[in-house]
């Protein structure tokens, strides 16, 4: 790939402050995979179908196959490698993708958990209806649907818990 | 096969002037939303060669002003944004619907209202609400503002009222009195994420007293090689009994508003039969 077009990236993945750079045109997904190796954001459809390579940027679930990396310059982003806060300690969703058997294959379940996580942020006391629109944009190809709806259901019950002992 | 990046050029400018200066020079940049339809092209090896302008950093394009007279949208207000804008939610449904149907959150979330003008997809969500509330756009360039009412910015497949160096800057819904009740449906493979076979918006208002339509606005997607307004079937419903053979005609009326064809989503014949319902069942809704 001709250098000269690269430009320099600024971004600061997972609370830590990166400068990358890349084809201002290349895909946020290749850049945090082949670049920063942050492989858990995983490819499916690369068109912007399956959520596989859902991320937060700037707190907002983005597909980043769609996504050039210019336009995330001087962005916050949180891949499924930044969401645990304490090494060895699972975010609270993804311990209950874990105890309700929400990963088969695991290929949607980066994507799917953050899609849980931004949802639980807007809604955190979500309906069941409001789950399955929330998570509406991410597939799992093992269509393992109902333990995913009931991770989510779970882990918003434990935050409800967790306030309450507040 | 995936695009070959050399070929592509971006930039994204932090002013409106540079903006429009890249857009009037004689090797003139395109325009780039959310990316939520151009980058698909991209990775499919689609999206046509050359120099491409990032706007969304324009704060000149973005936000959404509630004025008296109408709700007035930067052209890279998201969907997620129209969801959220109560005013929308309250007084535009139609284009809340559309905008709910348009894609997951991750979409919602990057792609714009400008941005599904303009590319100009016949099978986009929310220009058929657009229509039924005879939005008018401003588009915007080095030589200055213009307006345009938005059924005459569609000229023919991906064809638009738009020139080379011109952008959309803001769509601009008029708020007017009126008694609607409105109805909104998209038909696709499937409820989910599925891109449109058919999609019909409408606004109805029945004088009960009389017995008559005093007013009917529809508007569809997917049907024609542009978004289109039902104008002749909006004219057989108008001052006609809202009844069984009033929707009969308007049926009729309806198969001379569109110009439906068979892709790779659905058939013509579909697509005709789909429509016809749809207005049949929104009329039946809000009769």
């Amino acid at each position: 790939m001709a250098d000269s077009l690269h430009v320099e990236v600024r971004l600061r993945v997972n609370g830590r402050d990166t400068v990358v750079r890349a084809h201002p045109m290349a895909r946020l997904l290749d850049v945090l995979r082949q670049d920063l190796h942050l492989t858990g954001t995983k490819e499916g459809c690369g068109e912007g179908e399956c959520g596989a390579c859902s991320v937060l940027l700037n707190g907002e679930l983005v597909n980043s196959c769609l996504l050039p990396v210019l336009q995330a310059d001087a962005a916050s982003i949180t891949t499924i490698e930044g969401l645990s806060q304490a090494a060895g300690e699972l975010h609270a969703v993804q311990q209950a993708f874990l105890t309700h058997g929400g990963a088969q294959c695991g290929i949607c379940t980066p994507g799917m958990v953050l899609a849980a996580v931004s949802l639980l942020e807007r809604h955190p006391n979500p309906t069941e209806a409001e789950i399955r629109s929330g998570l509406a944009g991410n597939l799992c190809r093992c269509t393992g649907y109902m333990r995913i709806f009931e991770a989510v259901l779970q882990a918003r019950r434990r935050g409800q818990a967790l306030e309450s002992s507040a | 096969m995936r695009a070959y990046l050399p070929a592509y050029d971006l930039r994204v400018p932090e002013t409106l002037d540079e903006a429009l200066s890249l857009l009037g020079s004689t090797d003139p940049w395109r325009p780039f939303a959310g990316g939520t339809d151009l980058m698909v092209l991209l990775d499919a090896g689609k999206l046509p060669e050359g120099r491409y302008l990032g706007l969304w950093k324009l704060p000149e394009l973005r936000g959404i002003e509630d004025r008296a007279d109408a709700v007035v949208m930067g052209a890279l207000t998201t969907y997620t944004d129209v969801l959220r804008h109560p005013t929308l939610q309250q007084d535009f449904p139609l284009l809340c619907r559309a905008a709910e149907e348009t894609g997951g959150v991750a979409t919602q979330n990057r792609g714009t209202i400008g941005g599904n003008i303009a590319n100009a997809s016949p099978a986009a969500d929310t220009p058929p609400a657009l229509l039924v509330y005879d939005a008018e756009l401003e588009l915007i360039s080095s030589r200055g503002r213009r307006r345009v009412p938005y059924d005459q910015f569609h000229q023919g497949y991906k064809q638009m009222d738009l020139a080379a160096d011109e952008l959309i800057a803001r769509i601009i819904v008029p708020k007017r009195p009126h008694r609607w009740t409105q109805y909104y449906r998209k038909v696709g493979t499937r409820r989910a994420q599925a891109i449109s076979k058919v999609c019909l918006a409408a606004a109805l208002d029945v004088d009960r007293v009389a017995g008559l339509v005093r007013d009917v606005r529809i508007a569809l997607g997917s049907v024609s090689p542009t978004p289109v307004r039902a104008r002749q079937a909006e004219a057989a419903l108008r001052r006609s009994a809202p009844d069984a053979a009033g929707l009969r005609n308007a049926q009729q009326a309806l198969a001379r508003d569109i110009a439906p064809i068979d892709d790779l989503r659905s058939t013509a014949r579909y697509r005709l039969h789909v429509a016809q319902s749809l207005l049949a069942e929104g009329f039946e809704t809000l009769v």
